[in-house]
This record gives C-alpha cells, sequence and structure tokens, in this order.
C-alpha cells in the first residue's frame, strides 16, 4: 500500500465519519461544523485526485461561503432540534427492500466491471492548463453557467424583497 | 498508484447514500438541503476520480459546473426556506400545507 492509497484511506474515513455525525446530529450548527469538517476531507481529496485549483474553490465555495449562508440561516431563524423522522415499519420496509437490491446491484456492477481494478495514477492538472482548457473549449458553458448564477441571484433577491408588502397577506393565510 | 477506481466509486456511493437519507428522513427543510448539498459534493468527487481514470479534464470542468449549480441551489433555495419560515413560523415540511383544502 502507497502513501497516497493510505492517505485516501485515512481521507476517506474521517469523511464518512463526520458526514455521518452531520446528518444525525439534532442541533443544527453542530450539524454544520462536522459538515466543514467533511468538505475540508473533500477538498484534501480533490488534491490528492490532482485537482489543485477545484481544492481551492471547494474550501472557498463549499466549506466557505456555503456552509456560512447556512449558519447565517440557522442563526436568524429560531430553529427547534429536529428529530429524525421515524416511519412506520410499513412503510419502511419497501423502501429499504428496494435500496438494498440497489445496493447489491451497485456493488456487482463496480466489482464485476474489468476496468474498474485499475489504479488510478497520480497526474497534476495545473490551474493554468486547467483554465486554458476550460475557456477553449467549454466558453459557452461558463457563459450559460453564469447566467444560471444571475437568475439565481435576482430570484434570491425577489423572494427576499417580495415579502415586505406581503406581510398582511401571510397573516390572512394563518388565520 | 493510489486505489482502485472501484474504491473510489464505493465511497462516493456511502457518501451519496447519506445524502439521500439526510434529504429524506429528517424533519427539517435545512437539513434536507444539506443532504442535497452532500449529494451533489460526492458526485463531484466521483467525477474528479474518473477525470483522473481516465486522464481527461473534462471530469474536472464537470466538477465546476456542479460548484457554480450547488451555489445557485442553496441560494434560491435558503430564499424559499426564509419565505416559508415567515408565513407558516415553521421549518418542519409536513406544516406547508396551506393549498390543502
Amino acid at each position: 500500500m502507497t502513501v497516497y492509497a493510505a492517505i485516501f484511506y485515512v481521507l476517506a474515513g474521517v469523511i464518512l465519519v463526520s458526514t455521518g455525525l452531520a446528518i444525525t446530529r439534532r442541533n443544527l450548527v453542530h450539524a454544520i461544523v462536522y459538515l466543514v469538517i467533511s468538505f475540508f476531507g473533500s477538498a484534501m481529496l480533490y488534491y490528492l485526485f490532482g485537482a489543485p485549483l477545484l481544492a481551492a474553490l471547494e474550501i472557498i465555495i463549499y466549506a466557505g461561503a456555503i456552509m456560512v449562508l447556512f449558519l447565517f440561516i440557522i442563526m436568524m431563524l429560531r430553529v427547534d432540534p429536529s428529530t429524525l423522522r421515524r416511519p412506520s415499519l410499513r412503510h419502511w420496509l419497501p423502501a429499504g427492500f428496494l435500496g438494498l437490491i440497489y445496493a447489491v446491484i451497485a456493488v456487482l456492477v463496480v466489482t464485476q466491471d474489468p476496468g474498474s481494478q485499475t489504479m488510478l495514477e497520480t497526474a497534476l492538472a495545473k490551474p493554468r492548463v486547467f483554465g486554458q482548457f476550460l475557456f477553449q473549449k467549454y466558453w459557452l458553458s461558463v457563459e450559460i453557467v453564469s447566467f444560471l448564477l444571475l437568475i439565481a441571484l435576482i430570484g434570491a433577491l425577489y423572494l427576499g424583497k417580495g415579502f415586505a408588502k406581503d406581510t398582511g397577506r401571510g397573516k390572512e393565510v394563518e388565520k | 498508484m493510489i486505489v482502485p477506481y472501484s474504491h473510489v466509486l464505493f465511497f462516493a456511493g456511502i457518501l451519496f447514500a447519506m445524502g439521500v437519507v439526510c434529504a429524506v428522513a429528517r424533519r427539517n427543510l435545512i437539513m434536507m438541503l444539506i443532504g442535497v448539498e452532500i449529494m451533489l459534493n460526492s458526485a463531484g468527487l466521483a467525477f474528479v476520480a474518473a477525470a483522473l481514470r481516465w486522464q481527461q479534464l473534462e471530469g474536472q470542468v464537470f466538477v465546476l459546473f456542479i460548484f457554480a449549480i450547488a451555489a445557485a441551489e442553496v441560494s434560491v433555495g435558503l430564499a424559499l426556506i426564509i419565505y416559508a419560515y415567515r408565513r407558516t413560523g415553521s421549518l418542519d415540511p409536513e406544516t406547508y400545507n396551506i393549498l390543502k383544502w
């Protein structure tokens, strides 16, 4: 086992444990903090897989911006400690059974595929190379995604702003 | 030589399943969004590993777009959550039934 493999398994273990803790916490702030740990681990995995630019973006966008946004919202709203939904066995059994079938089939597909045993070789995509590749071949997609972000911005602004005039109606609905 | 590609796929699959459980089983809108984030992140990990497996940069380009879409999804989703919270005063998805007659 090479040192890279050891790094991968340790990081995978840390990510799985912290994500598992995050999705079971009752306190949302604790969940977010565990999730930040998980995303830091993901960023290191990106680096291990030869994507340093994506590793930096993962920390900036995911662990930084998105998680802080969640923290803001959680601290702004009065959030009751939420419980895990406990459906009855009658509802849970079919879902678990079908999920188990899919899991078994997925394991079979991945293990039986002859190409799946190829070892990943270490390689590095330098940010300069990556950026040139991105803007030479996929510039149109970049423009479309930037447009999508603009639309999301306008939508979020509209949703946040429209409420001020709407207050009366909201109360009416509550009655 | 890092690890076989299948190990990365298994890892990403387990992470994705955790995201599904979080999105489905939690009684809270914010935790549902977080579950979607976990799923997107695990898909990104699988894409980067595939980019390394075939030595093609397209996988990494796709992860960049996943980041952008996650950011857009979170901003609109949280705006919707705040809007719904102001109207109903709760984050439990089962209280959003004002369309029911």
